[in-house]
């Protein structure tokens, strides 16, 4: 288990060196440059600055010096939020999106693995079609369409909850974002469910569990649900991934000081460092992620092991 | 006078389908009685497995039953279709169980095998705790698991698919039903594991006194094994009867013709002077088990060092267990995996060449696979199929031309040649590999590698299939390298046999030779529980 984590870390290196390059070339690409304000700055000191960042040099000769900083540790400092490194920016930022998304993947989980069991034992009935029904509109919509709509109907026809603002994670604050967030993911996870828990249902050892006299309770609770969970526990890790990195969105429309709304801001501004620092950790994150989803997947299944 | 156990009354069993409703048992009675076998035989689509499962209530929603089945093994008279499904429950497992013909798929995979058996336990009895997994340990010993203590933490995927049904078996008997239901419990397993699993049910049957209720197609098992047999065809009772007068003076035509469909006949042996078409010396296959940097890579070798040569219009047996080497050293010949050691064929070293450097070759060496449904595209016609191999050996043909070949092939293979714009879905399994053979024809080739070509085929569908063989054989002059586990099969069709076990030869000869006096003990074991003679004694 130890030397399947270690080898799994070890070919995190050359995914993300490749996630980092690219992103680092394609950004460099991108007409304009950090210290492009409306307000033209004197050839002098723009001369300077440029030097300071070393962005007078080749972008190879950038890369190289930035792959050594990184190397060190060394995320740089913003171009923008200048009293601020990079790392502190994301350090800064990240707890908050990491919390906003763990609420929205388990409100997820607690409402959309139940809601699929529910379709997949009362199959073809008028409840299935329901669900089933209101999943697919859930999966179709956009959460920036879904989020000014529940900002709109709750925070300012109602007045039950703020239309925005962090205010240090107050719960207030944090239902309508939450619910944005999930709403998409509740779809998948109830249809993924439905479908894997029909599949199970129909499968040997279910007939054998029934043919031992067990309940219908019994036979799903015991038997049905944890091999029905797998998919979906596969699913979790780019589910937690993309929620978090999915989070820039619901950040920007309801002013949350998490990771994602520095994105956005620092890819408008070519905030080079800040851009690249994000682009690292996002990419560390899912790398992260799918790893402890797969050591998760198994602790549930007996057949999956990882030893030698 | 025998009391009746179970009693299943004008049972017709109805399945709901978008186009209609489509009967799949019609109107049968039966009975078994206490402490009898009786076998319910049946090809595929018979209604055997279906009838069975209602016994139970364990039939699929879409399925309306209606008719009777009565229990008498409780208390008194219960028709198993109108209990409340509270006293169905505490029958199931209990006073009736059942055992099922995919022993590697029916146990929980993510259940230790001792939880499953005591949940049986905690269901139906009183034991609990350390009483429940002292009965587990016990019955575990009683159906023959090796090391049953350490088995009872043990997952399904670390048993071996015989090992699997005697677990089903041991959690079957963990209460001690009156009546075992065994729905075809040694089809998925080779032939020494069911010879063994046969000897268990009939040992286990006698220490405690229940009837049987055995579903198969296999015939060589029901004269064996049962005291009655009940034959079934389209959902309907063909005729029933004690087993060894109905063997000897079978009524119905039907009947007839399955107890017919065992094969016979011998192979007429070739020219002492035919031509060598395919050789192989010190011929050896192995896998990488761990492939890792920095490290020897360790080998698992499935074929250890086999010589064989087939003469033109011979056809070599190859029989044994799964994980003998069998299909590996089929491949290996044709060089559809890789091997060490020579191969020939006619005048060309086969040993050597490329993937290249063996197309040319490939139109001569033919191949049929075992499974007549997976080994044909879905998304193809037959006639795209079938004319496949010419478009790439015979690329100057025309269309007509190529089609005019094809129609041929599938004449060759009785079909009919209409049938190549249709898809393979709309086939039996018989005539899928009536269609894979002709696929493999119309190349012409001289040598044919048949892979378990009727094993996934019932009996009287794989007599038609090896007489198609045979005339093929005779009338293009074909040679043969056939692999099975069928002894039966191959001794009726093979001129010679090679026994394989763990991927070396141990023992080869001339067909009749070779199944009359087996020299080594491997050879005799495989006979007799192939033939069943233990069982029968």
């Amino acid at each position: 288990m130890l030397r399947y984590t270690l080898t799994r870390l070890l070919q995190a290196i050359p995914t993300l060196w490749i996630v980092i390059t690219l992103s680092f070339f394609l950004m460099h690409l991108a007409p304009g440059g950090p210290f492009d304000g409306e307000r033209q700055l004197p050839p002098e000191i723009e001369a300077n600055l440029l030097a300071t960042y070393h962005l007078d040099e080749p972008v190879w000769q950038q890369y190289l010096i930035y792959m050594g900083n990184l190397l060190q540790g060394d995320l740089g400092p913003s171009f923008k939020y200048k009293d601020f490194t990079v790392t502190e920016l994301v350090a800064q930022g990240f707890p908050v999106s990491l919390e906003l998304g763990l609420w929205a993947i388990g409100l997820a989980l607690l409402i959309g693995l139940p809601l699929g069991v529910i379709a997949a034992l009362k199959r073809n009935s008028t409840v299935d079609y329901l669900v089933m029904g209101t999943a697919l509109a859930g999966v179709a919509v956009p959460n920036f369409v879904i989020a000014p709509l529940l900002a709109l109907v709750f925070g300012v026809f109602l007045g039950w909850l703020p239309v925005g603002g962090w205010n240090d994670g107050a719960w207030p604050n944090l239902v309508l974002p939450v619910v944005a967030l999930s709403i998409q993911q509740i779809a998948y996870i109830a249809r993924m469910m439905r479908a894997s828990m029909i599949e199970i249902l129909g499968s040997h050892f279910i007939r054998t569990a029934r043919a031992k006299g067990l309940t219908e309770t019994e036979v799903i609770w015991r038997h049905a649900l944890r091999p029905a969970m797998l998919p979906v526990v596969s699913y979790l890790g780019p589910a937690i991934a993309g929620i978090i990195t999915g989070s820039v969105v619901i950040e920007q429309i309801f002013g949350i000081p998490g990771i994602g709304r520095y994105f956005v801001q620092a890819a408008l501004n070519r905030d080079y460092t800040l851009v690249m620092g994000t682009v690292v950790f996002y990419g560390a994150l899912i790398v992260l992620l799918n790893l402890l989803v797969d050591l998760l997947y198994s602790a549930l299944d007996p057949q999956i092991r990882y030893d030698d | 006078m025998p009391t009746p156990l179970l009693e299943i009354d004008r049972l017709r069993v109805e399945f709901d389908l978008p186009g209609g409703s489509v009967a799949a048992v019609k109107d049968l009675s039966f009975t078994v009685h206490e402490g009898e076998t009786l076998a319910l035989v049946g090809e595929s689509g018979s209604g055997k497995s279906v009838s069975s499962t209602a016994a139970l209530g364990l039939l699929p929603a879409l399925a309306r039953p209606t008719g009777a089945i009565r229990w008498h093994g409780g208390a008194g008279n219960e028709d198993l279709l109108r209990v409340a499904p509270k006293r169905l429950r505490q029958i199931r497992g209990n006073e009736i169980s059942m055992i099922f013909q995919e022993p590697m798929t029916s146990l929980n995979p993510l259940h230790r095998v001792g939880r499953q058996i005591v949940e049986v336990l905690a269901k139906h009895t009183v034991l609990r705790g350390r009483d429940a997994r002292a009965r587990a340990l016990e019955l575990l010993e009683q159906v023959g698991l090796p090391e049953p203590g350490r088995r009872l933490a043990s997952y399904s995927h670390e048993l071996s698919g015989g090992q699997r049904q005697r677990v089903m078996i041991a959690m079957a008997l963990a209460c001690e039903p009156k009546l075992l239901i065994a729905d075809e419990p040694t089809t998925a397993l080779d032939v020494t594991v069911q010879a063994q699993i046969l000897s268990l049910l009939k040992d286990l049957q006698r220490r405690y006194g229940m009837a049987i209720l055995f579903i198969t197609h296999d015939l060589g098992i029901v004269r064996h094994f049962a005291d009655r047999v009940c034959v079934m065809r389209g959902g309907e009772r063909v005729e029933s009867g004690e087993t060894a007068a109905l063997f000897a003076d079978p009524r119905h035509a039907y009947t007839r013709m399955l107890i017919d469909a065992e094969p016979h006949g011998r192979k007429a042996p070739v020219p002492a002077d035919a031509p060598l078409l395919l050789e192989a010396h010190d011929l050896r296959v192995r896998f990488p088990l761990n492939r890792r940097l920095f490290r020897p890579t360790t080998y698992f070798e499935a074929v250890r060092g086999i010589d064989l040569a087939i003469r033109r219009g011979q056809t070599v047996g190859i029989v044994g267990e799964s994980g003998s080497g069998k299909s590996t050293l089929g491949r290996a010949l044709l060089r559809l995996l890789e091997s060490r050691g020579e191969i020939r064929f006619g005048d060309t070293a086969l040993d050597g060449l490329d993937s290249a450097g063996m197309r040319p070759l490939r139109s001569r060496m033919q191949v049929v696979f075992q499974d007549p449904f997976g080994s044909l595209s879905p998304r193809m016609t037959v006639g795209e199929i079938v004319g496949e191999g010419l478009r790439v050996h015979a690329p100057e043909l025309g269309r007509r031309e190529r089609d005019a070949l094809v129609q041929e092939a599938l004449h060759d293979v009785a079909l009919d040649s209409t049938m190549r714009h249709r898809y393979p879905h709309e086939f039996s399994g018989g005539q899928r590999q009536r269609i894979a053979i002709a696929r493999a024809l119309v190349l012409k080739p001289k040598f044919l590698l048949l892979d378990e070509p009727t094993s996934a085929l019932d009996r009287s569908v794989q007599a038609t299939v090896i007489a198609l063989l045979r005339d093929l054989q005779e009338r293009h002059g074909l040679t043969y390298l056939f692999i099975s586990h069928d002894l039966a099969v191959v001794r009726a069709l093979a001129d010679s046999v090679l026994v394989m076990k763990d991927g070396v030869v141990v023992e080869q000869g001339d067909t009749e030779a070779l199944f009359q006096a087996p020299r080594e003990a491997y050879t005799r074991e495989l006979m007799r529980a192939a033939f069943l003679e233990e069982a029968a004694a």
